[in-house]
């Protein structure tokens, strides 16, 4: 086996992950290769490994999650890191404490690593700015989600092997979805296809200008695409009333076992859950044999792993 | 006892009247006397060689806050940096809390300005109560105390039949309405303009149809009322549309742009920074374009600031939740400077008339000109003297300045109102 | 830079330290051979063969990657940056001799993050460690069960062991 010359000389440098449209393809690349090595820590007997012994990871939560939050813990305690769980209601108001106030806070007990989910785009951005520990956004608004997304390329990368001249569907409402996004910059980086699926009226202004084709037919694409992504119906986040009824919604791109009698035979069904089932999807659809879902909660843990430890090496490095 | 003061040697630029030329200027007690070449004793004498001497600027669109919000800033605070700016008359906003909806208040703002003793402050009223956009405001007690216009900025007002009903009762008093173009329906909770850049850093956007239906709705009730009316803070190329066709139809439509909407496009909140957060919100190149061919065109009527201060702390949001508002009134005539005289779109005579002439005609005020036996405001320009904006070093109480560090040309030497000199950039 | 070890010679080090390892260690255990990344991966290959051809049964052979128990993670390095890489050992290391593999012992950093990586995988009945080149400079309390060569060489010279596999040809240079 010929060792990997070129990646002894990368050099990863940041000590935020905030978003995947700064990083380049072979940025991207290093954090999935990384997340191989992390993969076998949850399948041995001692599941832990030292690398963040002595570290303190604070997940600081604004919205409601239950799986990245507790994705975010289990991967941080198998680096040997300490973790504090804070989560909190972000008020709407200016009054009150403010998210600055509770980072300079938590900073203040000697923490390391924030991972942060906020309801405002760019929220990571703006603590990074201004704390001195490593910053993770685990969702901030409709801007990004990063290592949603680096799991979604990696489970793809582990099935398909490349995601060179994939095509990739992505559907629901892109327009609240920063799973979306994040996933639109890493699999076009990593040379994919992606194509928007949903109502009109759930795609996001200057859709033509991204790096995305768009399509309001679910059963026109579900033909030709190797992998789909369903995104979650977030009631909470849609404004107004994008669409009719859910059954109509369900009856245009709902993934269901008569749609999915179109798809090529090995198309991956990805979704970031949680998952109303029968509105999405169809439970046989999720529980199916195309289903690699809970293959994705699985690399979800190791792709964290990965970007805890490198967000905290390139903090080493630089002292 | 008279006093006289004598302006020498300067650059004289009085747009109303077609002078510029260097020549003196003579006041005396408190109003111009005479303007060309004087030869005279003075007991002031101020050399302004190599220096313009224009009519006291005026900024038609200020939040001085008061009452209310006094922490960001109050019409002491503001008008020192009215001043510092070469600003002789402002306009304040009636958005304050509680608004400016009564005689009474429209007084307090009076009287809390006279007090200053700094730069005259005027005020435009509500046009509806507690800017709630339903019920009128008392215009006419408004105007009969001074108030110079009316509007509900911050919000337009949306009912369409709320704002027709404005304009037609506004036709008793010869008033200007003033409005702030926005249907809050297309806004819904945006927070920068819609576009490209919104959807990649996953903020809620502002469509420019929201600015642009509303003053094309507006224009067709002008047309039915021909009350005078005036968009503030226009920002988009199609409202520049709008505007150069309801001229064409010469209808009493008047407009305003800001440093930022000349300055500034939505990719300066690629990283969030609050500063930049104004409504309406910083567009595109595009729209930068359109605007400066309107102001080339002629079809803007005034230069106005909307300086909005706010407090640090509350900058310091995200950028979601911050308030709008940028703190520009101290460095506004270099930022104009820099967005229309430099490139060429306007020369100084030509950019005065925007600051001095032509705003005060908006709001129906006899200034802006140095006319004979006009007040006393003067402003005296050193157009070379170039700076860095250091945000922290100003007299309003705000620091929301998005052009601190930024290099600017041409100062402010003296500020002359009704004769007394109130601000002195050597501090004399 | 000076040669120390020929093609040769290395061939013929590793055929002796497989027959140490076959003296020493009892017929009716199982071994394995476990290699450090990267180049004790390719040693603990190639004896692992000649165990297996000499016992006449297959004596499996895994990869460490020792990265995640380096001892220097939290303190900057430099330009020497981390690179985690999978570890591959494709059997239960329970109750078995592992025989460890690496290519230089010198500080002896290595040897204690690959027992402590391993100790993490199961419990060997025993750990032993062969490695090719033994050059002076221990800085922990850690010695070869089988070496190979002992190299002098004054400390802070580098030793680069080159292999057929990832270099091209076999040989070992002082830099």
């Amino acid at each position: 086996m010929a060792l990997k010359r070129k990646s002894k000389q990368f050099k990863w440098h940041r000590k935020h992950l905030l978003g995947l449209r700064e990083l380049s393809a072979e940025e991207i690349t290093y954090i999935l290769d990384t997340a191989e090595g992390f993969q076998q820590i949850s399948t041995r007997s001692v599941k832990k490994a030292p690398p963040l012994r002595g570290r303190v990871v604070v997940n600081l939560f604004f919205e409601d999650s239950t799986r990245t939050r507790n994705s975010f813990a289990l991967a941080a305690s198998r680096l040997s890191a300490d973790v504090i769980e804070f989560t909190k209601k972000a008020s709407s108001v200016s009054k009150g404490e403010t998210l600055l106030d509770t980072a300079k806070n938590l900073e203040a007990m000697g923490i390391d690593i924030v991972v942060v989910r906020h309801n405002a785009g760019g929220a990571s951005r703006f603590l990074s700015r201004s704390i001195n520990a490593c910053v993770i956004n685990a969702g901030d608004g409709f801007c990004e989600h990063p290592t949603q997304a680096l799991l979604d390329v990696y489970t793809i990368r582990k099935l398909k092997g490349t995601l060179k001249g994939l095509k990739i569907a992505i559907v629901g409402d892109i327009a609240h979805s920063r799973v979306a996004r994040s996933d639109m910059w890493a699999m076009t980086k990593l040379g994919a296809e992606v194509i928007f699926v949903g109502p009109p009226t759930l795609m996001p202004g200057q859709v033509e200008q991204l790096p995305v084709t768009v399509s309001y037919s679910l059963d026109e694409v579900i033909e030709k695409v190797d992998v789909i992504n369903m995104l979650r119906i977030q009631f909470e986040r849609l404004g107004g009333n994008p669409f009719p009824s859910v059954r109509e919604y369900s009856h245009y791109f709902g993934l269901t076992v008569e749609r999915m009698k179109k798809a090529k035979p090995d198309i991956l069904v990805m979704h970031p859950g949680p998952i109303n089932r029968g509105l999405e999807m169809e439970s046989e659809v999720a529980d199916g044999s195309n289903s690699v879902i809970l293959e994705q909660v699985k690399n979800g843990l190791a792709v964290r792993m990965a970007v805890l430890f490198l967000v905290n090496q390139a903090a080493a490095q630089k002292g | 006892m008279s006093s006289e003061l004598l302006i020498r040697n300067g650059r004289v630029i009085d747009p109303a009247n077609g002078v510029d030329e260097k020549c003196d200027v003579l006041i005396v007690n408190g109003l111009i006397s005479d303007v060309g070449k004087i030869d005279k004793r003075a007991e002031a004498v101020i050399d302004a060689a190599g220096k313009l001497v224009t009519p006291g600027l005026i900024d038609i669109h200020v939040h001085f806050r008061e009452p209310g919000d006094e922490e960001e800033e109050t019409i002491a605070s503001g008008s020192a940096a009215a001043v510092a700016a070469g600003f002789t008359s402002v306009v304040c906003m009636p958005n304050t809390n509680p608004p400016i909806e009564s005689e009474t208040d429209v007084e307090y703002i009076h009287r809390k300005g006279r007090k200053t003793r700094k730069t005259h402050v005027y005020t435009m009223g509500a046009i509806t109560k507690q800017r709630e956009g339903t019920e009128l405001a008392e215009m006419g007690f408004m105007a009969e105390a001074g108030a110079v216009g009316f509007t509900d900025d911050g919000n337009g007002v949306q009912d369409p039949a709320v704002m027709l009903r404005a304009l037609k009762y506004a036709a008793m008093f010869d008033v200007v309405i003033a409005q702030h173009c926005q249907d809050n329906g297309f806004a819904g909770d945006g927070v920068m303009n819609a576009g490209y850049c919104s959807t990649i850093l996953g903020l809620p956007g502002i469509d420019k149809l929201a600015e642009e239906s509303m003053l094309w709705r507006d224009i067709q009730l002008i047309k039915k009322t021909h009350v005078r009316y005036h968009a503030q803070h226009i920002s988009t190329a199609g409202s520049v549309e709008l505007i150069r066709a309801a001229k064409k139809d010469s209808l009493p439509i008047t407009c305003e742009v800001t440093p930022h909407h000349l300055l500034l496009t939505e990719d300066c909140c690629a990283e969030y920074d609050t500063n930049y957060k104004v409504n309406p919100p910083l567009r595109t190149s595009k729209d930068i374009e359109a605007l400066k061919q309107a102001i080339a065109e002629g079809l803007v009527d005034a230069l106005a600031t909307d300086h909005g201060p706010h407090l640090q702390s509350e900058k310091e949001l995200e950028f979601l939740t911050a308030p709008f508002g940028i703190a520009c009134l101290e460095c506004a005539l270099g930022l104009y400077v820099k967005a229309l005289l430099e490139p060429g779109i306007l020369d100084w005579p030509g950019l005065i008339e925007l600051m001095t002439a032509k705003p005060a005609k908006i709001i129906g005020v006899d200034k802006g000109t140095l006319g004979k036996g006009k007040q006393g405001d003067v402003t005296i320009i050193d157009p070379v003297a170039e700076y860095t904006v250091d945000a922290s070093k100003f007299h309003s109480k705000s620091r929301n300045c998005p052009y601190n560090g930024w290099q600017l040309k041409s100062r402010v030497e003296k500020t002359i109102v009704g004769g007394e000199i109130r601000f002195s950039a050597d501090g004399t | 830079m000076k040669v120390i070890l020929s093609s040769e010679q290395i061939k013929r080090i590793l055929q002796d330290l497989a027959s140490r390892i076959i003296a020493e260690i009892p017929g009716q255990v199982d071994i394995a051979a476990v290699g450090i990344r990267s180049r004790g991966e390719i040693l603990a290959q190639r004896l692992s063969s000649l165990l297996s051809s000499e016992l006449g049964k297959d004596v499996p052979c895994g990869t460490l990657d020792i990265t995640l128990y380096r001892d220097d993670l939290n303190s900057p390095q430099g330009t020497a940056q981390p690179h985690v890489r999978t570890t591959e050992i494709g059997f239960n290391i329970d109750d078995r001799i592992i025989v460890l593999v690496d290519d230089v012992l010198y500080t002896g950093r290595s040897t204690r993050a690959a027992m402590d990586a391993l100790i993490d995988l199961g419990r060997p009945r025993a750990v032993k460690l062969a490695v090719l080149v033994d050059r002076a400079g221990r800085e922990l309390p850690i010695q070869a069960d089988y070496a190979g060569y002992k190299a002098d060489v004054t400390p802070g010279k580098l030793v680069q062991v080159n292999l057929v596999e990832s270099d091209g040809k076999d040989e070992v240079v002082v830099e």
